[in-house]
């Protein structure tokens, strides 16, 4: 692509009818005949669809028989059609980002469907706006980066393994991080697994066996990740074991540090004997249950759904149904009563253990947050619903269900990584529905009760989909990203300050001491191009480079010389 | 669904379904009808210019029966591929009538009124089933009357009306005032018609209908002339009387302001599906909200035995509704719905907090409905030897979620529970990973080319 003088800009003009989409609601021919009129633009032509393959043999042929370097198309939505456009372009040889788009469609045509006056002198302006742009492109290249085939997994509860197992099964290179000395995570601790009834520690010593096992695995127990730099493909991990500091190349990450039970501290009279959490339960069914207890009571939503925490923990509900059936059945003298507000028991396995528990004789009170259950010497006083007063339940032991929480420690994991979290402390994905398990920051991945929590179905099938995700980058090799990002236009201008690295949320910016002083650097393959840094900069030192000041100038020049 | 169209790795055969399917994980024959769209996939450009040019109109499925479309048509706006599909039950050219407009209107010249099925054979290393689940036809609950009473609605048939892309571009009108509206329509071209068949009678015999027919009546003739006048006058007085009912009826329709949801209609009932359906609390409430944000004096009541908010932000979301967006929780199973006044259904309920039954009049009632298996899953399943469990969702355990009872067959999404979108998107993975893992071992080039 030889260097363009301005005087060598010759730039197409392509106006999409739609079918009558477009043209059905404004005057073509006026549009073509304005287009004509403007500074560098050689040739003009309309077509009935331009996205057709007819349309797009037409963008080619004016390429390469009028010689045009910079190609404009006024139709539809960027969000659909620019990447064909683009490439057609780069079918015919012109660099694919000397190509403007104009939507004169869904901004225009279907907008003011009465105005077609109006609509039309918008269409004109957007056009004048967009070859004013297209002028002032610059060729960009593809930014290509190579990816390191080695995945970190931060955390070893059975979210963490899967997905290490998965990526090992694949043929990667996995490092495992795990603070704690053994690998199993909350499996350690829990009883029997609902709603199977499997034994958790078989779950747990089947899955470390394979992960142990697997020659792809490295595991470091005991250990914590302390710093992490780079980027998708190129992170250089630091990883404190037993055995001292370890640097590690890496190519992705997941998180899979899941969470940790609330201790209920002061609430329903919380000692960890009489009244215990469902978490002590799982130790005491473990062990054998004292025979003097016969009378059980659970309370739900204990420390959450309140004005403290209002999330609801989603599975709290789930384990105390299940204990309530072990006890049932290993104690058949036993009884159990659950107070509850909602039993959140959604989905087919879930709603068939609640139904089950019921036939195995779990008693069920529903209770107002406003008028809660009082737990007293020997007794919980709830005011029953269905009977319409105030009851008293005998109990010899007080099970408080309460949420599992964010770790202690996610907030610096956060930060470490530079990953968001959400109000809860729990990780925030990248987007909530379509991307539950990537965050919006490229080559980190997030799965299991760190996201949010879960049981062992959503961790597994958690695990199995942020290694999915992973090895998407892992297998290519490289990954490939578009090319408008900020570039620092201005080096002289660049003060240093990093206001616009604390502001980057894809840690895509960061201050690198140089010969002409601290500078600002942008790491392009982790750049969005979301424009932040450009906006924040006072100095004007960035830049987004298909965005640049100069061509946005030139938009609004257009848009102030097109009106008659 | 565009990036899936244009990804060069993803194949999309639409409009198709598997007839049968052999060998083992690694290497499945697995052999596709691909059913005849009468256009030719490679030529239509997705103009639409043959739907609008198309002279026969069909009840849009898509649009719940709420709307209508052509015999040519796109299932809907955005479908991907855009190939336009022409319906063989509807189309006059294919049921042997003269047509043939839109094959002269496409330029593409993709109609193809030939098209025979077509059976194609994928040779793959694994099968990921996504089929999903259909929607609990509420008629079944004769309590419900959801057949009976106009305005009462399945949750899916909401979601169109609050659709801005939907038959009513989002506004909320009740079902009972739009065929009101769609019949006094109906009647006012008939009494177009009859009107100038009555002027023309009266032009040739010099006098006034009312006053031939007086006379007719006191003494008939068999003169067919004027035995038909009669007959044409009698139908337009009768329509002329019903056009007038109807337009007293519309005469202050209004957007519906007062919702009701029922929830676990068909769901967590033993008469039916004993499970719940995961997400119906959540979209009940959701479809509130939205119905709020269009017309801020709407509000709705939610009647529930639980509200399962269950998942990230879901409960904040449900505690916003109820502060922000006019929502009322009612904890109790309505036992019964009648119309009242004015096309109004009323909802019986135990209000389980009181322990009373109560009665209340809503604009419309939203019956959230059940997520059931969905349709031809038991074909399916013998198809793939999959196994089923009690309800006909694809079998799976808990410490292998995807991988059904067949080794290299896996599922995801409601095809083997009820399930949200998120979940549904991370199973989506979580079945890509198990099938990665299947292809790339049963590849040997592959597998070396990965590690
Ligand atoms: C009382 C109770 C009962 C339950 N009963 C059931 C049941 O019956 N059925 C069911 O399906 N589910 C049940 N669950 C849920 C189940 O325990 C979880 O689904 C599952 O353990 C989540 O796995 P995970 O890998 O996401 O997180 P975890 O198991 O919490 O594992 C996370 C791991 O990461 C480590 N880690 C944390 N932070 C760091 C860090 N910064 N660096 C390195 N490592 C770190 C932790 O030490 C831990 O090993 C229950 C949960 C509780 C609390
Ligand atoms: C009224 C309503 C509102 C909802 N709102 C929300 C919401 O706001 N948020 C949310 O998260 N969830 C919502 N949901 C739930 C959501 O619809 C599901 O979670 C989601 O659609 C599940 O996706 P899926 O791919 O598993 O199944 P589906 O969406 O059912 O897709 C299955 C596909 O498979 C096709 N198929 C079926 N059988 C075959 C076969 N034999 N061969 C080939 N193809 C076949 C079907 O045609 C269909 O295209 C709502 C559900 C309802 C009923
Ligand atoms: S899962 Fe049940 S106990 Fe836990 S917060 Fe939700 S409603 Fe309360
Ligand atoms: S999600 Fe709610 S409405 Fe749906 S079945 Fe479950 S409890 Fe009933």
């Amino acid at each position: 692509m030889p260097e363009n003088h301005a005087s060598d800009i010759r730039i197409g003009v392509f106006i999409c009818h739609c079918g009558s989409n477009i043209a059905g609601y404004l005057d073509m021919e006026a549009l073509a005949d304005f287009a004509e009129t403007r500074p560098h633009v050689v040739f003009v032509q309309r077509n009935l669809y331009t996205c057709s393959e007819s349309g797009i043999n037409e963008i080619k042929k004016g390429i390469q028989e009028q010689d045009l370097n910079r190609v404009v198309v006024a139709s539809c939505t960027p969000r659909t059609h620019e990447p064909l456009f683009r490439s057609s372009c780069a079918e015919a040889g012109l660099n694919p980002y000397l190509f403007e788009m104009v939507n004169i469609r869904d901004q225009c045509s279907w907008v003011h469907m009465q105005e077609k006056t109006d609509a039309t002198e918008k269409a004109r302006e957007l056009i004048g706006m967009g070859i004013a742009k297209a002028a002032l492109l610059q060729p960009q290249e593809i930014i290509l980066s190579e990816v390191q085939t080695r995945a970190l997994v931060i955390g070893g509860g059975i979210a963490g393994l899967t997905a290490s197992l998965s990526l090992a099964r694949r043929g990667y290179e996995v490092v495992v991080v795990e603070k704690d000395q053994a690998l199993g995570g909350m499996l350690n601790h829990l009883y029997k697994l609902g709603p199977q009834m499997q034994a958790a520690k078989e779950l747990a010593a089947e899955t470390v066996q394979k992960v142990n096992a697997h020659p792809k695995i490295t595991v470091f127990t005991r250990a914590h990740v302390t710093q992490v730099k780079g980027f998708i493909g190129k992170f250089e991990v630091t990883v404190e074991t037993q055995s001292g500091a370890k640097k590690i190349d890496i190519g992705i990450i997941i998180v899979a540090t899941g969470a940790q039970p609330l201790v209920p501290e002061g609430l329903y009279g919380y000692d960890g004997k009489r009244t215990v959490t469902q978490f002590q339960l799982e130790t005491m069914l473990a062990k054998g249950l004292d025979a003097a207890v016969r009378h059980v009571v659970m309370i739900q939503c204990v420390g959450s759904r309140n004005d403290e925490r209002p999330f609801c923990a989603k599975i709290c509900c789930q384990t105390a149904v299940k204990n309530a059936i072990l006890i049932r059945r290993q104690y058949p003298e036993t009884k159990v009563s659950i107070l509850y507000r909602d039993m959140q028991m959604y989905g087919v396995e879930n709603e068939a253990m609640f139904r089950d528990s019921k036939a195995a004789g779990v008693r069920y009170i529903n209770y107002d947050p406003a008028d809660p259950p009082q737990v007293k010497a020997d007794k919980v006083g709830v005011y029953h619903p269905l009977l319409g007063r105030k009851m008293e339940l005998a109990a010899d032991l007080v099970v408080l269900s309460t949420p599992l929480l964010a770790r202690e420690d996610a907030h610096e994991t956060s930060q470490l990584l530079r990953v968001p979290v959400n109000e809860n402390g729990f990780f925030l994905e990248g987007h909530v529905k379509l991307k539950p398990l990537d965050f919006a920051t490229d080559g980190i991945f997030l799965c299991g009760s760190a996201r949010f929590p879960a049981n062992i179905r959503e961790a597994v099938a958690q695990g199995l989909g942020a290694a999915a995700r992973a090895s998407i980058p892992l297998s290519k090799g490289s990954v490939e990203v578009e090319p408008i990002i900020s570039v620092l236009a201005d080096e002289d201008a660049c003060r240093g300050c990093g206001l616009c690295v604390a502001l980057c949320p894809y840690g895509a910016l960061e201050v690198r001491q140089t010969e002409k002083g601290r500078k600002v650097h942008v790491i392009n393959v982790a750049c969005k191009g979301c424009g932040i840094c450009a906006a924040t900069c006072y100095q004007h030192a960035l830049s987004i480079n298909s965005f640049t000041d100069r061509q946005i100038e030139a938009q609004i020049d257009a848009f102030l010389t097109v009106h008659p | 669904m565009l990036d899936v169209g244009r990804h060069p790795n993803i194949d999309l055969l639409a409009y198709s379904e598997v007839q049968h399917i052999e060998g083992q994980a690694g290497n499945f024959k697995v052999t596709v009808r691909k059913k005849a769209r009468y256009v030719d996939e490679d030529k239509c450009t997705g103009c639409g210019l043959c739907s609008e040019k198309c002279p026969t109109t069909v009840v849009d499925a898509f649009n719940e029966g709420l709307g209508m479309r052509r015999a040519v048509y796109a299932y809907f706006a955005q479908g991907i591929p855009s190939t336009r599909t022409i319906d063989p039950d509807h189309c006059r050219q294919l049921n042997g009538k003269k047509c043939g407009i839109c094959q002269k209107v496409c330029q593409a010249g993709a109609i193809d009124y030939t098209q025979q099925d077509r059976l194609i054979e994928l040779q793959v290393g694994a099968v990921i089933a996504a089929v999903g689940y259909d929607v609990f036809d509420p008629a079944q609950i004769a309590e419900y009357r959801y057949r009976e009473i106009e305005n009462v609605v399945t949750a899916i048939e909401f979601e169109r009306l609050l659709s801005a892309s939907g038959p009513t571009s989002g506004h909320v009108y009740r079902p009972s005032d739009l065929n009101a509206k769609a019949e006094i329509q109906v009647l006012e071209k008939q009494a177009a018609k009859s009107g100038r068949m009555l002027a023309r009678f009266e032009k040739k015999y010099g006098r006034t209908s009312a006053d031939f027919f007086m006379q007719y009546q006191a003494a008939p003739t068999d003169d067919a002339d004027q035995e038909k006048w009669a007959r044409v006058y009698q139908e337009d007085l009768a329509r002329k009387e019903r056009l007038a009912a109807l337009n007293d009826a519309v005469k202050d329709a209004a957007t519906a302001k007062r919702l009701a949801f029922i929830q676990c209609v068909g769901s967590r009932d033993f008469r039916f599906y004993p499970f719940c359906s995961g997400y119906c609390c959540m979209h009940s409430i959701k479809e509130a909200i939205i119905a709020n944000e269009h017309e801020p004096q709407t509000v709705s009541t939610i009647f529930g035995m639980d509200i399962r908010a269950v998942g990230k932000g879901f409960e904040e979301y449900k505690i916003r509704g109820g502060n922000k967006s006019g929502i009322t929780y009612v904890r109790g199973r309505v036992a019964e719905i009648i119309e009242g006044p004015g096309r109004n259904p009323v909802v019986v309920y135990e209000d389980t907090r009181t322990r009373s039954v109560k009665q209340e009049a809503f604009d419309l009632v939203i019956l959230a409905t059940a997520c059931a298996p969905t349709r031809g899953i038991a074909e399916l399943a013998a198809t793939l030897n999959v196994a089923l469990d009690d309800y006909g969702f694809i079998k799976t355990v808990p410490s292998a979620p995807v991988d059904t009872s067949m080794r290299g067959i896996f599922v995801c999404g409601c095809a083997g529970a009820p399930m949200d979108v998120p979940e549904s998107v991370a199973q989506a993975s979580s079945a890509a990973e198990r099938a990665a893992e299947i292809i790339f071992q049963s590849d040997p080039v592959k597998e070396k080319a990965v590690a």
